[in-house]
């Protein structure tokens, strides 16, 4: 028997069919992307009505798809998210016109809006659907045509729902190609396209690894790292409500939001109250012994315990050998002293809380910084009514966000607070990004300015905005590029779908984890 | 200095006057005299580049040979790797590549039963024409006034006699041409009940892509089952999703009893043909299998690209990509009518097939040579020079068919003074 019976591997190379896919529809959203920058607005609103029905249609079947593929988080609460990305999404972003050219007389300054073209976006294994719907979103709200590559973790339930969008986006007339995922994800393959002259921007939500190689890429990028959020409890905190925000927060989703918090920090006058607080919000608080099992199972010699991330507090603290009740929402380990080195004040993607005072405020401003640079430019909660601490915090976090008084996961990304809702947390210069805000469709469209000498004698004030948006109309816009009826064919590779070794699963998470331990150290 | 390791010419002057003296004389005088007088040196993607180091946008492809561009990436990795195994192979024996690839081929038109490989177009004709004489047991071969199979033995006489009175090679015995688009002249001959087979291009390229009449094809297969011919579809130039689908015939809802394809099946990189039949048709392969062979009639290297072409050509996004380009001509070229309406007066197209009209009879010899001006290499039809065959690639993007279309319109005033010139001389 030759080696290569033995191995059954193929006797010839095989080019990277997946890659030569995944260029051809960069290609084709090139092509709608073409027509699509030229629709008018009540256009690009019907698109967008059409992928927030259908999304929210299919928000909680999706929920589920995502739990089970990748093991991750709750589905009611992932439903919740789908959804959020949907309608109130859309809403939030209604009035926001990114279409219509804008006549300023006073200025004397048109400006004309320019799409960005092909956005390529890399979503997280995490929150696959809620980033898929968001994505495509910002995408047809700024008149974009988007490339999603999914975590290989989470990609059969990513390329579902992109194509549910899709379809919905063709059908209420949006030219085909304007939304597409990836089926089969790789590095190389994200490397390959995130370098291609072909595409226009990159939105990376991900590792910090894929964040500094979409900044290393050569393209124009929105990358945004990971998070550390720490939640300042002030002794003038409603205590009790503080509690409930944490544990609602650490709860949500298994806490596998970036926006989570992972330190909740108060002073030690407080910290008695504080415990008490989550107890009856339904937190367990660990005792010494349990803190030192949670950190020996949540922290491996290979960083954080991946088999954790996302589950519930329940099953983690039976795997961490300690005794809690079933009905227990959040666990919280001790750490008396805030010192900077132990690895539970680490990012932890799971409902584990870890609860650590300060001697007085001026302590806790400086143990916050130094949590907070694990994360930098991310997001941090404030608890209490003293806005001269609050204000005094958020000038020293480096963070761009400072919830105040409500749970962070959510608030943070937008959901109950006015902040854009977003699942792509700018982390700006603090955290090496080019964006500090949460980001919108407006990232995803620059403006041409035509103007006059300010001592010109234009007026423009008669000059209609509609009769300019006409003139860009007149490329006739037409979806083009319709698929065949019949479904297209599967290809083989995808028809027997290879599901991915728990091994490579578990590789791809611990790169992604190592990456991000890399990023803050 | 051009050296190639292997030669070297001094210049292109020192190429073209060995290619004279050697090769071929007259082509070399032909291309020098038309203004486009291209000596092809590197190419990649669309692009072909002259030995001067002009870049010309390919819309010639010669004939749908370079369907998804020369050296395309994917393509040259699959032919490496190929050739790290197989060589032509032994066409005595069944062979892996083989099977593959005829597999492949029967599975892209269900109702036909076997592929029987050649190494170029004109080799798939001769299969396909000895197949049909082996099924009637009859001789006579109908094919179309200007219609274009090959230059060998019998394709050559199916042909314009252009091709075929200066070597002898026409047989006006057996072979019959009817005009294109009346298919009354087809069923007088077939009435006859002695032909074999009626041999047609499903839109005639070299004639200048003229459109089959509504129904016409249908009628032509119909009336060829009814008098006991076959009904032969040639798809060397419109197989291979050039006009949308996969092969020409299924967007006329036909069902030929053979048809044949060459060009683009070897991916530009290694010659290969196919002729397909059905069971009844290809009763010869059981019969005497041997009974037509060929050494290079699908080498094996030839079947692993060709494989890969097929399966590229099923993918969605190129499905779509075809359908993107072919939209962007039709109304690209409707508008570049409207602007050029004095010389421009016809667009023939179905998917990344297109004819473009001009108004005198040599109007698209001049139209050519406007457009290599402007880096566009498009070539005339040969059997009417009024037509310009513009052929665009399945994998084209949407920068490049926006400059193909601005370069159109830059060309079109050196077209209307070259054809001024013409009218002149006339």
């Amino acid at each position: 028997m030759s080696a290569h019976e033995a191995m059954d591997a193929p006797r010839l190379k095989v080019p990277d069919r997946a890659l030569s896919r995944a260029r051809m529809k960069v290609n084709r959203a090139a092509w709608a992307a073409r027509y699509y920058r030229n629709f008018s607005r009540p256009a690009v609103l019907r698109i967008a009505e059409a992928i927030a029905r259908a999304g929210e249609e299919k928000a909680a079947h999706f929920a589920e798809m995502a739990v089970e593929e990748t093991g991750f988080g709750v589905v009611e609460h992932k439903a919740i998210k789908n959804r959020a990305c949907t309608h109130e999404l859309l809403d939030f972003y209604r009035d926001l016109d990114l279409v219509t050219p804008r006549v300023d007389p006073a200025r004397k300054m048109v400006e004309l809006p320019k799409p960005a073209g092909v956005v390529f976006a890399i979503a997280p294994a995490t929150n696959p659907v809620a980033t898929v719907y968001y994505k495509a979103m910002l995408a047809v709200l700024s008149r974009n045509a988007i490339v999603m590559s999914p975590h290989p973790a989470a990609r059969h339930v990513s390329v579902a729902a992109a194509e549910h969008l899709a379809r919905a986006a063709e059908a209420a007339g949006a030219p085909s190609g304007l939304i597409q995922c990836v089926e089969e994800p790789s590095i190389p393959l994200v490397q390959d396209i995130m370098a291609s002259d072909r595409i226009n921007v990159i939105i990376a939500t991900g590792g910090t690894a894929m964040v500094r190689a979409a900044y290393s890429s050569g393209n124009p990028a929105l990358g945004v790292g990971p998070g550390n959020a720490l939640a300042y409890v002030d002794p003038s905190a409603k205590v009790d409500a503080a509690a409930r925000c944490l544990v609602e927060s650490k709860s949500f989703d298994n806490s596998i939001l970036c926006t989570n918090e992972s330190v909740c920090l108060t002073l030690e006058s407080n910290r008695g109250n504080m415990e008490r607080a989550l107890r009856s919000a339904g937190a367990h608080i660990c005792k010494q012994a349990d803190t030192d099992r949670l950190r020996d199972y949540l922290f491996t010699d290979h960083g954080f315990n991946v088999a954790a991330i996302g589950k519930s507090a329940a099953w983690i603290a039976e795997r961490a050998g300690i005794r809690v009740s079933p009905s227990v929402k959040v666990l919280v380990p001790v750490v008396e002293k805030p010192g900077q080195d132990d690895l539970l004040f680490r990012e932890k993607l799971c409902p584990v809380l870890t609860l650590t005072a300060a001697v007085d405020f001026r302590q806790a401003l400086t143990f916050a910084k130094h949590t907070a640079r694990r994360g930098a430019g991310h997001s941090a909660a404030f608890h209490g009514q003293d806005r001269a601490r609050l204000l005094a915090f958020s000038q020293e976090m480096p963070v761009y966000r400072v919830v105040v008084n409500v749970p962070c996961s959510q608030g943070a990304a937008g959901f109950g607070t006015y902040l854009p809702p977003s699942f792509t947390i700018g982390t700006g210069f603090a955290g090496r990004s080019s964006v500090g805000e949460n980001v919108g469709p407006q990232h995803l469209v620059h403006w041409t300015r035509i103007a006059y000498a300010r001592d010109a004698a234009e007026d423009l004030s008669d000059l209609d905005p509609a009769a300019i948006a006409t003139v860009t109309d007149a490329g006739a816009p037409v979806p083009t590029g319709i698929l065949p009826e019949e479904a297209p064919p599967v290809p083989a590779a995808a028809a027997e779908r290879p599901e991915i070794s728990r091994e490579l699963l578990r590789q791809l998470i611990l790169e992604e984890l190592r990456s991000l331990r890399r990023g803050d150290e | 200095m051009f050296n190639y390791g292997y030669f070297s010419f001094a210049s292109k002057a020192d190429l073209l006057k060995k290619a004279a003296e050697f090769w071929n004389p007259g082509k070399v005088q032909f291309w020098t005299e038309a203004g486009t007088p291209m000596v092809i040196d590197r190419r990649e993607g669309y692009f072909l580049y002259d030995m001067s180091g002009k870049r010309l946008i390919d819309l010639h492809l010669n004939g749908g040979t370079y369907n998804f561009g020369h050296r395309h990436p994917e393509l040259v990795e699959v032919m490496k790797a190929g050739l790290d195994y197989f060589d032509m192979g032994n066409h005595w024996f069944p062979s892996v590549a083989r099977a593959a690839f005829s597999e492949k081929l029967v599975k892209s038109a269900p109702h036909m039963k076997y592929a029987i490989f050649g190494a170029g177009g004109a080799e798939a004709v001769e299969i396909a024409l000895k197949t049909a004489r082996y099924a009637t047991k009859r001789r006579k071969i109908v094919s179309i006034i200007k219609g274009y199979h090959g230059h060998s033995g019998l394709s050559v006489a199916t042909g314009d006699e252009r091709f075929s009175k200066i070597f002898l090679a026409d047989r006006p015995d057996e072979f019959v041409h009817v005009p294109f688009n009346d298919a009354d002249a087809l069923e007088a001959v077939l009435k006859k009940g002695d032909v074999a087979a009626f041999i047609v291009e499903t839109i005639p390229a070299t004639y200048g892509f003229p459109m089959p009449k509504e129904g016409y094809l249908k009628t032509c297969q119909d009336l060829c089952h009814k008098y006991g011919a076959r009904f032969i579809a040639d798809e060397v130039q419109t197989g291979l999703m050039r006009t949308g689908v996969m092969w020409g015939w299924q967007g006329y809802g036909l069902t030929p009893d053979i048809f044949v394809c060459g060009k683009g099946l070897g991916g530009g990189l290694y010659p290969i043909s196919a002729c397909l039949t059905t069971a009844e048709c290809g009763g010869w392969l059981i019969e005497d299998g041997a009974a037509h062979i060929s050494t290079s009639g699908g080498a094996e290297l030839g079947c692993l690209i060709g494989h890969h072409v097929m399966e590229m050509l099923e993918r969605p996004e190129v499905i779509s990509n075809v359908h993107f380009v072919a939209e962007f001509f039709a109304k690209g070229m409707a508008e570049m009518m409207a602007r050029h309406s004095d010389i421009f007066v016809g667009v023939r197209q179905r998917g990344v097939v297109l004819g473009l009209e001009f108004d005198h009879p040599e109007g698209a010899v001049a139209v050519s040579r406007a457009l290599y001006e402007n880096g566009v290499w498009a070539i005339f039809s040969s059997l009417d020079k009024r037509v310009l065959q513009f052929k665009p690639g399945v994998v084209l993007d949407v920068d490049l068919c926006q400059e193909i279309l601005d370069r159109f319109d830059a060309a079109m005033p050196r077209a209307r003074q070259l054809l001024k010139g013409m009218r002149r001389a006339a």
